[in-house]
């Protein structure tokens, strides 16, 4: 791509393809002025919709209005992370409850050149005596652990240990998604977002995937099952490391 | 609820963003016809221009409460989202017909005068067809098969016959004048 700043226009009207979506976004990450100009060009687009009016079927104002009942609206943003695209939030709480998870399940996902003691449940290592993978990074002297609490009392908290060069994420009450969804793990690294694994639902703690160790932060998205490579909007939460 | 004036769409928004299903629904009556018929412009077929409005209203509904004010105005906002929803729906369709044909083949309701027919005869529209006009032919065309029809930039190119690359040009300049004529994105 040689000159990406040139798609803002194409963006702003949605005339770009998926790949070129993807590194547009990747590049509103960092750049405000082609945020600021991508905005400005949506607001000219807009005029358009003046010309194109048609009244809807009397009946979809009662779909629509029955279709909200079930759902909470999200509360506002709040002060924006750097390195999340334009249209990304810090969102508070996910999609329509399905259910509260009570399974106690770990899943954990190897980190790259650590022996790993336990990759299973980290509640009951089934050799008594050996300490869990999770648990070493708890322990760890240099660990350092960054919460956050939702909107709906789920709590999320990622404890990252430098030394060991990993990080685990420890949620409760995270709702279950439907079978079409995946929570998706991504480390933060120079504001770009970097995959870090999928965390099944039934997952009470988790190791993120990849270089724990220079990372600025970690989140959580929600993205369409077996995940995507550029996060979306579904932003669960997003947490920055003290010591980054 | 007997209120002189238009509607204050932000004022609305910030409301619905709290849970008030009433100024949700006032919103929806101020908005539905400019956002249904935005999605009816670009599918095309009238039943899933009503899938599109009801899955945009939603977002709305859910989002509402992230529309920032000092970022852009509302109706701006609402349409951003219902067009995105449009565009994915025609793209995920697969039109393959429409893909091969050149702009002077397709059907020629996206040119000029055919935007015409649609609009009510209201002052506004007046005004947009009349800053439609200050834009080169390639320019106007270019943002009509885009923003209307759906096209990447790339196909557009393809239909226009212009080199690979250059309608996202065109696209850009018509877009800025379009705004700078019509005083908005400030």
């Amino acid at each position: 791509m040689t000159d990406v700043h040139a798609l803002s226009g194409a963006y702003a009207v949605d005339a770009l393809d998926d790949i070129e979506r993807a590194q547009f976004e990747r590049h509103l990450t960092e750049c405000p002025a082609c945020r600021a100009e991508v905005q400005s060009l949506r607001e000219g687009a807009a005029v358009l919709g003046e010309l194109a009016d048609a009244a809807p079927p009397a009946s979809l104002r009662a779909q629509v209005l029955s279709d909200i009942q079930g759902v909470r609206p999200l509360p506002p943003l709040a002060a924006s992370v750097p390195g999340l695209p334009e249209r990304s939030t810090r969102r508070r709480f996910p999609r329509p409850m399905v259910g509260l998870v009570a399974a106690a399940a770990a899943v954990i996902a190897l980190g790259a050149g650590t022996a790993i003691v336990q990759p299973w449940d980290d509640a009951a290592p089934s050799n008594p005596g050996q300490v869990s993978a999770v648990e070493q990074i708890l322990d760890a002297p240099d660990a350092e652990a960054t919460s956050d609490r939702l909107d709906d009392g789920a709590t999320v908290t990622v404890t990252r240990s430098k030394r060991m060069n990993l990080a685990v994420l420890e949620t409760t009450g995270l709702p279950e998604l439907p079978d079409d969804q995946t929570y998706e793990l991504w480390l933060i690294h120079e504001n770009q977002m970097v995959r870090a694994g999928l965390m099944d639902d039934a997952a009470r703690s988790v190791m993120l995937k990849g270089d724990a160790a220079s990372a600025s932060g970690a989140g959580i998205t929600i993205e369409p099952a077996g995940g995507s490579s550029v996060p979306s909007d579904d932003v669960v939460t997003v947490m920055s490391f003290e010591n980054a | 609820m007997g209120a002189t004036g238009p509607p204050d769409l932000g004022q609305l928004l910030k409301l619905s963003g709290r849970g008030d299903r009433q100024a949700f629904a006032e919103l929806y009556d101020a908005t539905a016809s400019r956002i249904f018929g935005l999605a009816v412009r670009v599918v095309r077929d009238p039943a899933q221009a009503e899938e599109v409005t009801q899955e945009a209203f939603l977002e709305i509904w859910r989002t509402a409460g992230r529309f920032d004010p000092e970022r852009g105005s509302g109706i701006s906002w609402l349409l951003t989202i219902v067009h995105r929803k449009a565009v994915d729906r025609v793209r995920s369709a697969e039109a393959s017909t429409r893909r091969d044909t050149t702009y002077h083949q397709q059907n020629q309701a996206v040119d000029h005068d055919s935007t015409a027919d649609a609009a009510h005869a209201s002052m506004e529209a007046r005004r947009v067809r009349s800053a439609l006009g200050s834009l080169t032919e390639v320019q106007r065309e270019a943002i009509e098969l885009a923003y209307f029809g759906g096209y990447t930039h790339t196909q557009v190119a393809g239909m226009l016959d212009l080199p690979v690359g250059t309608a996202k040009t065109r696209i850009r300049d018509g877009l800025i004048r379009l705004r700078d004529t019509m005083g908005v994105g400030a």
